[in-house]
């Protein structure tokens, strides 16, 4: 199994009862509420920890991107990726994802991702996602146009890794003269494409096309959507006459480990609820703003909402029952993983070992644990 | 005085039209939340008018092509759809994105046309002056912010819309994010060409419009070549809602004057 560390470079100083005080952590969270003395620090611990798990084995290292939000300080996760490139050796670099439909001219990401595949001489993992509802109001892109925006730049940002340049390139929404990509990746054809997402069924018939066959990532999701987003993908490689393999199904999941089931409750759980109450708190309007999913696919998530009761606030124990966070003993979060394993056969998974406000302190033995005790379980 | 609901169409595309009263031609067209009933407002419009209300491409059981992609396309549909129904010697009237598409549509050809009356229009911008972010708020917040008496959000907020009404106020917000998202409810060329419209125009503006800034109103005025502004008090983002009467009795005064 292909593991990564993943980090969403939460700022953990946030003042958690001035936030609840406004609509979300996202786009309308005054940023007077970030203190740079304590956000340099953040960046600081936040890179040593993606750094020591090299060191620890893992076979990639990831970030993200998301916009104005204390959820996570990565605008641009590629100055992320660069400062990482510097201070790791062998490991994969995984930028999962860079948000496509918000940028007016996708030329820049590829540029930029094949600047790092180089600087990295080919250690680098390109995440293409679409941004999530919020961005969409930070960035003032019109959701509407999202997946057309996102399919253009994808098949633009592709030709441009991989066509002889300069070409010209023709479409709806972006139309440039000259496509001529200096440097080029250092990846033959291109660096790996992997899509994170929380899982839209057009966005996993897309991905699961034989012209692709990208990894698909659900990120954030109890066992049994995770399950079923997999068997998805599944069926429809079945359906374009293939099998999907082990490395096209990933998993992105909170987790942490320590000695007993209790002890990992204890020292996590109030974390991984400020992770799912706190920092991801958005209103309905900033997660599916019009457009963003088709009409269908928005009907479904406004019933869904409705039959959860919306709102509510999770708790760890909710979020360990339904498996949306693996929390507890080696035996215990391997069991999770290996369970999910035998349901699905997923080959890729994209451990959070930092979430929400967990300290330094435990996200470290949280690793070192994870590393000596789940880990080896996981290789072969 | 009951609607007739009809349905017209140009260039393949089929859409809603209710129409009521005798007389000279008036087209109300609509904002953001569609034609969700028939008003008071149309009634007192319908005593001395025929009027005529459509639903647009994209709202309520219109038809939504996927190539109309923006409010210029919109306008020029609307421009075939007059043509080819043979309507003529029109009073156009406007709300918020109706009031934006009104302009869209008589800065290209107002030779249909003899007036217009402006409801709280969107379309041009005051710079530095943001409009309501009505994309972000919640239901209620969103009813709530479109009125300055509460009693007609309370009464709205009051009831339960039925699954095809939903599905038709789902409709209508994909629709309008697609026009007007972004920009945010302007259009930045639009202010440009409002000389354009050499017709005796109307503006109506509530003083309590928690959507389209109140201070967009004076640059209405001064963009248009023949535009009186009325400022209702006490009033939101529906001046045709919230004071009916009021509203109906300036557009009377106002196209009386225009007809002499």
């Amino acid at each position: 199994m292909k593991l990564v560390s993943f980090h969403l470079m939460p700022y953990r100083p946030l003042d958690l009862d001035e936030a609840a005080k406004h609509r979300s952590a996202w786009v309308v969270l005054p940023n007077r509420l970030y203190d740079p003395i304590k956000g340099a620090e953040e960046y600081a611990r936040h890179i040593d920890a993606l750094v020591y798990a090299e060191e620890l084995g893992f076979d990639a290292i990831g970030v993200n991107e998301h916009h104005q939000t204390a959820y996570g300080l990565m605008p641009a996760p590629n100055l992320i990726a660069s400062a990482l490139i510097q201070r790791t050796k062998t490991v994969q670099i995984a930028i999962l994802g860079r948000a496509l439909p918000l940028v007016n001219n996708p030329i820049y990401i590829a540029e930029e991702f094949a600047m790092l595949d180089n600087l990295s001489k080919g250690r680098i993992i390109a995440g293409f996602v679409r941004g999530i509802g919020s961005e969409y109001h930070s960035s003032g892109t019109n959701p509407y146009f999202s997946h057309e925006r996102f399919h253009e730049a994808h098949d633009l940002i592709i030709r441009a890794w991989t066509e002889p340049g300069p070409f010209a390139f023709d479409g709806d929404h972006f139309s440039l003269q000259y496509v001529n990509l200096w440097p080029r990746p250092y990846q033959t054809p291109h660096p790996p494409v992997w899509i994170p997402s929380q899982g839209s069924s057009e966005t996993v018939a897309w991905a699961s096309d034989p012209k692709r066959k990208y990894p698909f990532l659900v990120t954030f999701s109890s066992a049994d959507l995770v399950a079923r987003y997999h068997d998805t993908y599944r069926e429809r490689a079945r359906q374009y006459g293939y099998e999907a393999a082990p490395e096209q199904l990933g998993w992105a999941c909170p987790i942490y480990v320590a000695e007993t089931d209790e002890r990992a409750v204890r020292e996590a759980g109030r974390a991984v609820e400020t992770l799912f109450n706190d920092f991801l708190r958005q209103s309905f309007e900033m997660l599916m703003p019009p457009g963003y999913t088709s009409m269908s696919s928005m009907k479904n998530f406004i019933n869904m909402r409705r039959a959860l009761g919306g709102g509510g606030k999770m708790t760890a124990a909710g979020l360990i029952d339904s498996g949306t966070a693996l929390i507890g003993s080696p035996k215990t979060v391997l069991a999770g993983i290996e369970r999910m394993r035998e349901r699905t056969g997923f080959g890729i998974l994209v451990a959070l070992l930092q979430f929400g406000i967990l300290s330094d302190e435990l996200t470290r033995r949280n690793m070192d644990l994870f590393a000596a005790e789940v880990m080896p379980h996981l290789r072969g | 005085m009951p609607a007739q609901l009809t349905e017209l169409k140009a260039r393949g595309v089929t859409i809603k039209l209710r129409r009521a009263g005798r007389g000279p031609t008036v087209l109300f067209l609509h904002g953001a939340g569609g034609v969700p009933q028939w008003l008071p407002f149309f009634d007192a419009l319908a005593d001395r008018y025929e009027l005529l209300v459509p639903e647009h491409p994209g709202f309520g059981g219109s038809d939504d092509p996927p190539w109309i992609t923006s409010m210029s396309d919109l306008a020029m549909f609307y421009l075939d759809l007059i043509e080819e129904a043979g309507f003529d010697r029109i009073h156009l009237i406007g709300n918020s994105l109706g009031g934006w598409l009104a302009a869209e549509i008589l800065i290209r050809d107002r030779s249909r046309f003899l007036s217009l009356v402006q409801l709280a229009p969107a379309g041009i911008r005051v710079k530095g002056v943001p409009c309501g972010d009505n994309f972000i708020w919640g239901p209620e917040e969103a009813v709530r912010n479109l009125y300055h008496d509460q009693a007609f959000a309370d009464r709205i907020l009051a009831l339960t819309p039925s699954e095809e009404q939903m599905d038709v106020m789902l409709r209508n917000r994909f629709t309008v994010a697609k026009l007007g998202w972004q920009p945010r409810w302007f259009n930045p060329d639009l202010e440009k060409w409002l000389h354009r419209i050499k017709l005796p125009t109307l503006v109506v503006w509530g003083d309590d419009d928690k959507i389209m800034p109140p201070a967009n109103a004076a640059l209405w005025q001064e963009r248009l070549p023949d535009a009186r502004l009325v400022m209702v008090e006490r009033c939101g983002h529906l001046p045709h809602v919230e004071h009916a009467a009021l509203v109906a009795r300036h557009v009377y005064e106002f196209l009386e004057g225009v007809r002499s």
